[in-house]
This record gives structure tokens, sequence and C-alpha cells, in this order.
């Protein structure tokens, strides 16, 4: 009788506490995941409107102003095809420029500008985020078969 | 005619790893004598020529070699020498001939810190520790050859990355690689241990100060990573659950699990087949991470190179380490046993628990890792719907992490004062109540102190004192129970060091909440415009931007603020943080100005001109920020006292005695009755 209950306790407890957490990281994932959008797709609707998301290309040349508080930056951030605007407020990290790869996280605001929480730059010169990569090529093969079709 | 060198002597360190792999374990399964005492002697070669052909690396970055392709790409004649040196793990192919000379190291350690092993068990965990060799020597002759020549010689070097122009490069990656790969001494006696059947006290009791040292390292590097990020990123930022992070702290995590699993198995005989397991996971949980760093499949800071050549590689290897030792798991566990029986309120059904509790942490961990790769390559086989890609972002392992540090720490004031076999739930409560209410205590009164209560404050607070108050129980406790006609310093001496161990890590986990909380709670910020004059007060400090003045560096250029700092209008210090170009790269880095002291680190960084001398300046002030690496120093430190302890030398040397005198038999014979 003690052995059995004893089993029974180690099964109960186990089975609790495989099954809050089994509940805890679904839910913490579901919540949690950021999907990747590039300007096209934003511009066509396909971004979610209230989500944060992750919007990625390049910075348009010339496009980077500053407001008068130093702080507040808008920037477009395009794939060759379609552009973006960003607004951002703060400091931006050293390998943000123009013409470069640049990823930000935030949600969309009004008048299709994007509100960014967070920008995040690429690490050396060399290194091109691969989403954005990803992005840039499908834009231009897009481009190339509407001039096909043409 | 160096490099050249190098390389020879990286093939003949692979040629002394083959035989190091093949010969020991044969000669350990077949009784065959000398093949057995080939293990150490070659062991030891193949650790000389593997340091031998990474002295020649280190050679050619000092002396400017660039028609080594390698060289030339990661070093600059202008680069201050020390960086020269660090320069060598800056890039893959030398962080990966980095790790084979820690493993060499570790190899050579065991080599020589083995007498009081039985030769098989030294012939198959160096004969183990060789096929590990062959996998990384083959990985760095056949994919990543650091020695690769440059024809025609460039005329200078690209450069080191600027953001690894830093004392943080000297350090963290040997401390790092030091500790992940020190996990495969752990492996390497477990793999022994399935080999030949034998799994008891005396097993444990070698391996446990391998696996702590190891783990102390881990922890080590992963602490001195986070401050080199926080210091060096220039947004003051400590932990970011990058992928290159997590890759280190699931390794860490598992093998926190596995040294308090060791300790029921030396101590009670029991959780045999779970050590093992444990410790074939945490190894592979270090080549996980060298697969997720080394093959770019996810990018981040750390990520220098995609090349799926590699990735490759490094997945087949790590594929066949898992299959290999799984399969020799089930073929050969339910062999060694299972240790004694415990009831449900028991020191192992805690320390079962906390092997629940950071295994599934480390699960989790895993899961946010690799979900975005898992995702792609299921939409990319047609089983899910194709999607954007995704991203896991830092919530997520907040959310996890969190909760399930709550049950853990509870946990870490508990185990020590529960007894084995059968404890007393009311007795521990009762014993444990001034504990209780002092934590009570505490979690209400800082959170005011420190001027505003926060919920999660309150909770991080309680976890501290909990550990702190039950520690200082446990040490009360197991000093009364010291003779005590003996004076005080033998008293305290006769207590074991991995007692003390045990608690100044424990001390550390607190240590370590205590800064997490503070700073998550209390750190004030601003990002502020300033014209030359202006000030900006933040956590109760005034800073004056007093302009920028130009430097210059050996191989950098800098704009250096000036930013006075002033408390109740005194002036207190000025802090010139930088912002630096880098001449060769042309590239800029943010170079924080910091004053830390115990109780708050004011930190400083520049962002742009703005215009008319005007800058962005960031001002941050973080209380207890250095409280989060003093914790993992102690984590580190508790580590090393355990390993000290003198049973790991003088019981093992006596039991080796005891065990010779007793088996007239054959050596193997009695093994395998054990």
């Amino acid at each position: 009788m003690k052995a059995r209950y004893k089993r029974m306790m180690f099964i109960v407890l186990g089975l609790v506490a495989v099954t809050a957490i089994a509940a805890l990281i679904l839910n913490a994932l579901q919540s949690n995941i950021n999907h990747f959008f590039s300007p096209t797709e934003v511009v066509a609707n396909e971004a979610p409107k209230d989500r944060t998301f992750r919007l990625g290309g390049l910075v348009e040349v010339d496009s980077v102003k500053r407001e008068d508080d130093g702080l507040t930056v808008h920037f477009n951030v395009t794939d060759n095809a379609e552009v973006v605007t960003v607004k951002y407020t703060g400091i931006l990290p050293d390998l943000f420029s123009e013409g470069q790869g640049v990823v930000a996280q935030g949600k969309l605001g009004a008048g299709g500008i994007f509100e960014a929480e967070e920008v995040l730059a690429k690490h050396d010169e060399t290194y091109m985020p691969p989403e954005v990569a990803d992005a840039l090529e499908k834009a231009e093969a897009e481009a190339a078969a509407q001039g096909a079709a043409q | 005619m160096i490099p050249e060198i190098g390389q020879f002597a990286l093939i003949v360190a692979l040629c002394l790893a083959i035989v190091q792999g093949i010969f020991p374990i044969l000669g350990a399964q077949l009784n065959i004598r000398p093949w057995m005492a080939m293990a150490r002697p070659v062991a030891q070669g193949q650790f000389i020529f593997v340091a031998i052909s990474f002295a020649c690396l280190v050679y050619t970055f000092v002396t400017d070699d660039y028609s080594v392709l390698y060289t030339a790409s990661h070093s600059n004649s202008l680069l201050p020498v020390q960086y020269k040196v660090a320069g060598v793990w800056g890039g893959h192919e030398g962080s990966l001939l980095l790790w084979a000379m820690m493993l060499g190291l570790w190899t050579f350690l065991v080599s020589i810190f083995s007498k009081n092993l039985p030769d098989e068990m030294v012939a198959r965990v160096l004969g183990v520790l060789g096929l590990i060799a062959v996998g990384f020597l083959l990985f760095l002759l056949l994919t990543s050859n650091p020695f690769e020549r440059l024809i025609p010689a460039a005329p200078d070097g690209r450069d080191l990355n600027p953001l690894l122009q830093d004392f943080g490069l000297i350090i963290h990656p040997p401390m790092l690689y030091m500790g992940y790969v020190g996990f495969s001494v752990a492996f390497a006696f477990a793999i022994a241990a399935l080999m030949g059947g034998r799994l008891d006290a005396a097993w444990a009791r070698w391996s446990r100060p391998w696996t702590i040292i190891a783990w102390s390292f881990l922890g080590g590097g992963i602490g001195l990573g986070s401050w080199w990020a926080y210091y060096e990123l220039g947004w003051g930022g400590w932990w970011f659950w990058d992928p290159v992070e997590n890759a280190s702290l699931m390794p860490w995590l598992v093998g926190t699990a596995l040294i308090h699993s060791l300790a029921v198995t030396e101590k009670r005989g029991g959780f045999k087949s779970w050590t093992v397991l444990l410790a074939i996971i945490a190894f592979s949980l270090s080549l996980l991470g060298t697969f997720l760093v080394r093959s770019g499949v996810i990018t981040s800071v750390h990520a220098f190179a995609t090349d799926p050549e590699r990735g490759t590689f490094i997945l087949g290897f790590l594929f066949l380490v898992v299959v290999s030792s799984l399969l020799l798991f089930a073929w050969r566990a339910p062999k060694i046993g299972q240790g004694g029986k415990f009831d449900l309120v028991s020191k192992e059904t805690m320390l079962l628990a906390n092997n629940v509790i950071l295994t599934v942490i480390s699960a989790a961990v895993l899961l946010g890792t690799v979900y975005p790769i898992i995702i792609e390559t299921l939409a990319s086989l047609g089983i899910v719907e194709a999607t954007n890609k995704v991203s896991v972002g830092a919530p997520y392992f907040n959310a996890i992490f969190v909760p399930l540090l709550v049950p853990l720490v509870f946990l870490v004031g508990m185990g020590p004062v529960a007894r084995w076999k059968k404890a007393d739930m009311p007795d521990m409560l009762r014993q444990l109540r001034w504990a209780f209410i002092a934590s009570a205590i505490v979690a209400v009164v800082v959170p005011f102190l420190m001027g505003g209560w926060s919920w999660m404050a309150a909770l991080g607070m309680v976890l501290a004192a909990w550990i702190l108050t039950t520690a200082a129980y446990s040490v009360r406790q197991r000093f009364k129970a010291t003779n005590t006609e003996l004076p005080w310093g033998h008293r305290l001496n006769s207590i074991p060091r991995s007692f003390y161990g045990m608690h100044i890590a424990h001390i550390g986990v607190a240590i370590c909440i205590v800064g997490g909380t503070m700073v998550s709670n209390y750190m004030s910020d601003k990002d502020v415009r300033m014209d030359i004059g202006d000030t900006v007060t933040v956590g109760g400090y005034t800073f004056r931007f007093d302009g920028v003045i130009e430097t210059k560096g050996p191989n950098f250029t800098a704009n250096q603020g000036l930013i006075q700092v002033l408390q109740d209008g005194h002036e207190l210090m000025v802090l010139r943080p930088e912002k630096r170009v880098y001449t060769v790269q042309t590239m800029p880095m943010t170079e924080a100005a910091i004053d830390p002291n115990i109780w708050r680190d004011l930190y400083v960084s520049l962002g742009e001109p703005v215009s008319g001398g005007a800058w962005s300046v960031r001002v941050y002030h973080k209380p207890f920020v250095s409280w989060l690496w003093a914790g993992a120093i102690l984590m580190a430190l508790g580590g090393v006292v355990a390993m000290t302890d003198r049973r790991y030398r003088v019981m093992a040397r006596r039991e080796i005695k005891a065990k010779s005198e007793a088996d007239t038999v054959t050596p193997k014979m009695a093994t395998e009755k054990a």
C-alpha cells in the first residue's frame, strides 16, 4: 500500500508538472514569435496590423531625416521594389547607414508608418541579414517576371 | 615555411588521434595490455603536435605573414600585438584550432592526473577523447584549414573586426572553450563506463572533479561574455538571448544538472543511467553550440561566415556522436543497475526535481533557439505551410526562465538541509522558519528602500534572501555537528571543501539574482540631445556635456565626449565615452564610459553628432549591475573550491588499493563483477 501510494504520488506530481510546463512553453512561444515582412509585403497589406513584426531591407539613400530633438529619426526601408517609412526614437546602432541592410522590429502605425521599437543593423560590412538578402532577391525576381510578361 | 610546419603538425596530430582513438579502446575490450598502455603517450603526443600547430598560427599573426589567407583576413600590421595574438581565435578557422587545442589540453591533463584510475578506464577515456579529436582535426583539415596560403600575398591584412578588438576577446573565448570542450571529459567518462559496464560510486568520484571544473570554466566564460557585451556594445544590455549565448547556456544548464546528479550517484549510487545520459546530452549540446555558431545557420554577432559545407560536416559529426552514444546507452545502460530507494520527501527527490527543472529550461531554450530553423526546414520539406521567416523574441525566454527559476531556487534552499533517503517535511519547515520570515521581510523592505514597490523586485529579493539565509543556516548546522572540543579553525577545516564549494556557488546564484532583479526593475536611462553645457539628471546624478575632443589611438581615430558627473552640485568625475572610427575597415564603434561600483554603474555612450556641436547621448544609471558578474564569479569559484575536495584524491587512491588487494583474479573480471 505504502509503495503503491508513493509511486502514485510520483506519477501524479510528474503529470501535473509536465502539463504546467507544456502550457507555459506553448503560451510563451505563441505570444513571442515575430514574423518577418519585406516592404513589398507590407505595402500589399500582408503584415499584421496590431502585432509586432520585423521589417527588413535596405535603408534608402538620402531618406534619413532627424527631427529637431535629435533623437527621432525617419528613414525609408526598401527592397528595391516598394518603400516603407520607419520612425524610431533613440540612438541608432553603430552600423546603421544609408544604402545598407537593416532589420527593424515594431508595429505598423497610423498612415502606414512603421514604428520601430528596435533597430538592428549588420555587424560588419560584408554581412547581410539573410532575411534581407532573401527579400531583395524575391523583389528582384518579381520585377524580372513582370518585365518578361510585358 | 612556418605555416607549412603548422599544417604538417596538424596532420601528425590527426594520425596520432586516430591511433589514440582505436588501439586503447580495442585494447581495453580485448584485454591487450600493450594497446591500452599506448593511450597516455599517444594522447600526450597528440596534444604537443596540436600545440605546435597553434603556435605556428600565432607566429604568422605576430610576424604579419599575410601570405596566409586566414591571417590576412583577420589581422593588420597596425593591430596592437595583444590583439594580433587574440586575433588567432577571432575567426572561424582559428577558433576551431583553439577548440582542438583545448581538447588536446584536457586530454593531456587527463593523461597526467589519472594515476589512480584503472588502466582500462584510462584507455577508454583517452580513446573516446581521441575519437572526438579525430572529428575536429578532420574538420579543420578538410573544411577549415587555417594555414591556407594566399598567393600573391596581401600587402596588408583586412584587420580584425573592431568589435573584437578588446580585452574581452583575449580571455572570453579561451575560457568559454575550456568549458565547452571540458564536457568532452565528462562525456568520455560516461562512454567509458558504458563500455566497461562499470558505473559505481568510485566512477562518480573520478568524473566529478572533471565535470565540476569544466562547468566552472563554462560559467566563467559565459559571465565574461555577458560583461564584455555589456561594456562593448554601447547600450548596456547584459543578456540578449542571442542564439550564440543560448548555445553556451544550454550545456551549462545541463552541466549544472549533471553535477547535481553526479552527487546522487556518488553518495547514494542512484540516478546512474540518468547521470550518463546527462553527460551525453551536455557534450552533445556543446557540439550543437559549435554547430549553431560556426555553421552560420543562425545569424548573429558571432557568425562571421556562412558556409554550408562546414555546417554539414559538424551536423554530420554531431549526428554520429549523438546516435552512436545513445545506441551504446540503450544497449549498455540496463547493465549499470539502479540505485537505492528513496522517499517522496528526500534529498534525492529534491535533486531529481532540480534536474528536471534545469533540463526543462534547457529544452525550452533549445526550442526557442532552433524554432526558426525547424519551421523553415519543415516548410522546405512541404510538411507545414511556408510562411515568412520567424524569430523568437527575448520575452519568450524570460517568460519561461523566470517562473521556472522560482521552484529551482526554493530547492536551492531546501536541498542542502534535507536528508538523504527520507526527509521530514514538517521538521524542515520548522528548521527553516526563520529563513522564511527573514526572506519575506527582505522582500517587502528592499523594494521600498529602492524607491518603489514592484512584484518582480519583491520576488527577486525573496529568492535571493532565501538562498542566503538557508545557506547561513546550513553552514551553522554543519559547524555545530563538528567536534566541539577542537579549536575553531580545525572545526571549520574538518568540513569538506565540497560543502563550502556548494554554498559559495549557491550564494553566487543569489548574488546574480540580486543584480538581475535590481537592474531590471530600478534602472533608469535617458536618450537625450545635448548641446555643450546641457545637463541631464538620471538616478540622482547630474551629467553635464562639456563637448567633444578628437583623439587618436593606434589604429583608430575617435571623438571623445567629456561628460562631467555631478551630485548635489559637487563635481565627481569626468566620463569619456568615445565614438571611434577604425581606419582599416572604416567602421564606427561606440565605446561606452562606465563608472562602476558595488551599488551602481554610471554608463554613458555617445550617439551621433546632431547639429552645431550637439550630440545625442545615452545615459544610464544601473543599480547593482556588477552583482551579476560577481555572482557568476562566485559560482565558478564554488566549483573550483569543490573540485579541490580531499576525498577526490585520497578516497580514490584508497579505493583502488582496496580493490587491487581484494581482487586476486584478473582486474577485468573484477570490474565486470562490480
